[in-house]
């Protein structure tokens, strides 16, 4: 079964249907979402939406640290992303926030592990953003195979049978095998806030029965997503950053 | 084990029948296997695990296991499938060949060229499919036909695109002794020439039947190669040719960059020994002096790691780059716009290959007389045009070549050609569009229709074209580029 990987897409429609697209023509099977539908983007409630009408058929849907914060009083965030989850607490409907206040942390199948962030303590929002990070969560878990998002960079660490433990820059398009004898994390980039200086969206797919993965750069209309955030009102700086990926 | 008990004849694992225990490696057990959905013969590789979990056991087989799966093609065994956790193991084809460990030295000088190329082509083929094989040796090498050899084991191998998982996992370094290369012992990685340097060392083993750097077993016997550079094969068979010596030693260069730069061009050299450029290493008859050898330990006795770069780039800007020539009066037009395209090429490409052919078109019936009216031999007579022509051109001596073929058919010359010499760009000239040409078809057309690489057609611009030939003012001008790849 081909499973799409899809994370942090913050309210950025061009990019989620960019990446829905690409995932259509290649036969995908399932969809898993990390968390992080909403902040920084200008469509929050298209992409909830579209986030809930898949899980009706059956997807996986995390929580995500943007999305909790979305139906909470409290945030402990940086002014810019503040700024943008006050704006998108007007704009989300009962249902969305509904559905959001619903989601799990984790979610298992079989090998996989799927969670928003470090899965050493989910509720934490820690990054895995090096080896150190990265090595204390292939500790902390049972799963033959982790997936996360949250730092926007996206990133395949490893742990061999003897315990090293390595990290990898995946490369587009390249499919990678996660051999049986070792433990994987791979850190899924960022759909609609890409920082790993390139501005294409990033998802992954991944096939379970030879245990594939394939991380996918895709590229999308990014004058039109950051036309949005400029109309709406939000900080200058969130539609800026999507032209430069970072 | 197959609940608990030893693996046995008519044991079925997955769908795979065991039908015979094969001599078992070092590292793992080996079963031929029938499965009822495939007709090639296979074989099943299982690692021997229960050996303390040797490290490299396991994380060889796991690197195997993930290469293998990604490589195709005719150079490597056709990889079926992989067992999961609970039991590892890999079927692929089965080759029934003999390995280049069978092989008697000392081999005459084109036999060991033949053999030598059919490896070069080898590792030209999963070098594009970016791996390094990094443990190159004759028991590694299987002759699969007349054609082709296979490499087999791919256990230290290291995928491009892909985690080194044996890179990451051991901090010394991996390979055989005889056969590392210098910069393998300081743990680099990521260079194909590593291959170049283990397939130097097979060519002297075939020439010689000596290691040129012995077997040493420990690492630090390993590091010696980084200053002591190996007696020459003519030392220990006065009978190597000065091209092979010229071929072996460069490919024994310490420094990947005084190497060869591709498989492919290593090929080339095997296939045309007369046109090997003789340097003072054709030459040598004896190891570099005590000072030389010195100056060079002071510089390379604690030589560092070396970093992982990307190396992936050499194949691309290293290529073969071949020029159709056309000697015809009628092609004097054209000679300055090919002058001017060539030349663009040759600026961006300093390491490339370069070979100038020329065709010189025979009677498909009536066999062609050996000489001329003036009793001049016409090949040699346009190998001397063919020079001529190409010296404006600003290639080093050592790069370029020149060919002239004898053929009723062209356009198949210049494509056959371009097919057993991996030629990666044809560069060539075509003359105006008269209907007569157009009814009879173009060599360049043709040959831009069935080449196995990029084609660049060269034509004369139209203002310098005679203004009484109509086609010439509709015809295209400039440099058309067509990529069959």
């Amino acid at each position: 079964m081909r499973i799409a990987l899809i994370s942090d897409i913050h309210a950025n429609r061009e990019a989620f249907e960019a990446c829905l697209d690409h995932a259509r023509r290649n036969a995908v099977d399932e969809y898993v979402f990390l968390g992080d539908y909403v902040g920084y983007g200008a469509d929050p409630g298209w992409v909830v939406d579209s986030v809930m009408a898949h899980v009706e058929r059956g997807a996986i849907a995390i929580l995500g640290n943007h999305d909790a914060a979305a139906v909470s009083q409290v945030a402990d965030m940086n002014e810019d992303a503040a700024t943008a989850i006050e704006w998108t607490k007007t704009k989300l409907t009962r249902t969305q926030s509904d559905f959001l206040s619903r989601l799990p942390l984790t979610a298992q199948r079989g090998g996989y592990l799927y969670v928003h962030a470090n899965p050493v303590a989910p509720a934490d929002w820690g990054y895995v953003a090096d080896l150190y990070s990265a090595s204390r969560s292939l500790v902390a878990t049972q799963a033959h195979a982790t997936f996360c998002g949250h730092t926007h960079v996206p990133g395949l660490f490893h742990m061999s049978i003897t315990g090293k433990f390595a990290g990898f820059d995946p490369i587009d398009r390249v499919e990678i095998p996660l051999t049986p004898r070792r433990r994987w994390l791979a850190v899924i980039g960022s759909v609609g806030q890409p920082r790993d200086h390139n501005p294409a969206a990033c998802y992954a797919l991944l096939d379970d029965s030879h245990d594939v993965l394939t991380y996918i750069r895709v590229p999308y209309d990014i004058d039109t997503a950051a036309k949005k955030i400029r109309d709406a009102g939000l900080p200058i700086g969130l539609s800026y950053r999507l032209y430069q990926g970072y | 084990m197959l609940n608990g008990r030893p693996l046995q004849v008519g044991d079925v694992i997955d769908g795979f029948r065991l039908d015979e225990q094969l001599d078992s490696g070092g590292m793992a057990d080996f079963w031929r296997v029938s499965h009822a959905g495939v007709r090639l013969p296979l074989i099943m590789k299982i690692p021997l695990l229960r050996q303390g979990e040797d490290p490299l056991t396991i994380v060889g087989f796991e690197q195997e296991q993930m290469i293998l799966a990604r490589l195709t093609g005719p150079h490597v065994p056709r990889f079926v499938a992989a067992g999961d956790f609970e039991r590892p193991y890999i079927v692929m084809e089965h080759l029934a060949g003999q390995s280049l460990a069978t092989l008697v030295a000392p081999l005459p000088a084109d036999e060991i060229a033949r053999i030598g190329a059919k490896v070069a082509d080898a590792l030209r083929d999963i070098h594009q499919q970016h791996v390094i094989h990094l443990d190159l040796k004759p028991s590694n090498i299987i002759q699969r036909d007349n054609e082709n050899v296979v490499l087999i084991d791919f256990g230290l191998s290291r995928h491009l695109q892909l985690p080194d998982l044996i890179g990451e996992e051991f901090d010394s370094p991996v390979g055989t002794g005889a056969f590392v290369a210098p910069e393998q012992v300081r743990r680099s990685r990521d260079d194909p020439r590593s291959d170049i340097f283990a397939l130097g060392v097979i060519l002297y083993l075939l020439a010689t039947g000596e290691y040129p750097f012995g077997q040493p077993e420990r690492e630090s016997e390993w590091r010696r190669r980084l200053w002591r550079d190996p007696l020459p094969p003519c030392w220990w068979n006065p009978d190597v040719a000065p091209w092979l010596q010229e071929i072996i030693l460069r490919c024994l260069e310490i420094k990947p960059n005084a190497r060869y730069e591709t498989a492919a061009q290593l090929r080339f050299a095997l296939q045309h020994p007369d046109d090997v450029l003789l340097t003072e290493r054709a030459e040598r008859r004896s190891r570099d002096g005590a000072a030389t050898v010195f100056m060079r330990w002071l510089a390379n006795r604690n030589a560092p790691r070396i970093r992982a770069r990307d190396a992936v780039g050499l194949l691309d800007r290293s290529p073969i780059i071949m020029a159709a020539i056309d000697l015809s009066p009628e092609a004097e037009g054209l000679r300055e716009a090919l002058v001017v395209a060539l030349r663009r090429v040759l600026a961006t490409e300093p390491t490339a290959r370069f070979a100038c052919v020329n065709v010189l078109k025979t009677s498909r019936i009536a066999l062609d007389p050996m000489q001329d009216a003036q009793g001049r031999n016409p090949h040699l007579q346009r190998l001397v045009e063919l020079k001529h022509w190409s010296r404006v051109l600003p290639v080093a001596e050592d790069r370029i070549t020149y060919h002239v073929f004898e053929s009723p058919d062209p356009a198949a010359a210049i494509i056959e050609y371009a097919r057993n010499n991996n030629v990666d760009h044809i560069i060539m000239g075509a003359r105006g569009s008269s209907p007569l040409r157009r009814y009879l078809g173009s060599i360049s057309s043709e040959v831009v229709a069935r080449a196995p690489c990029t084609v660049t057609v060269v034509r004369q611009p139209v203002a310098a074209l005679d203004s009484s030939d109509e086609q010439a003012a509709t015809s295209l001008s400039g440099t058309e580029q067509s990529d069959m790849g």
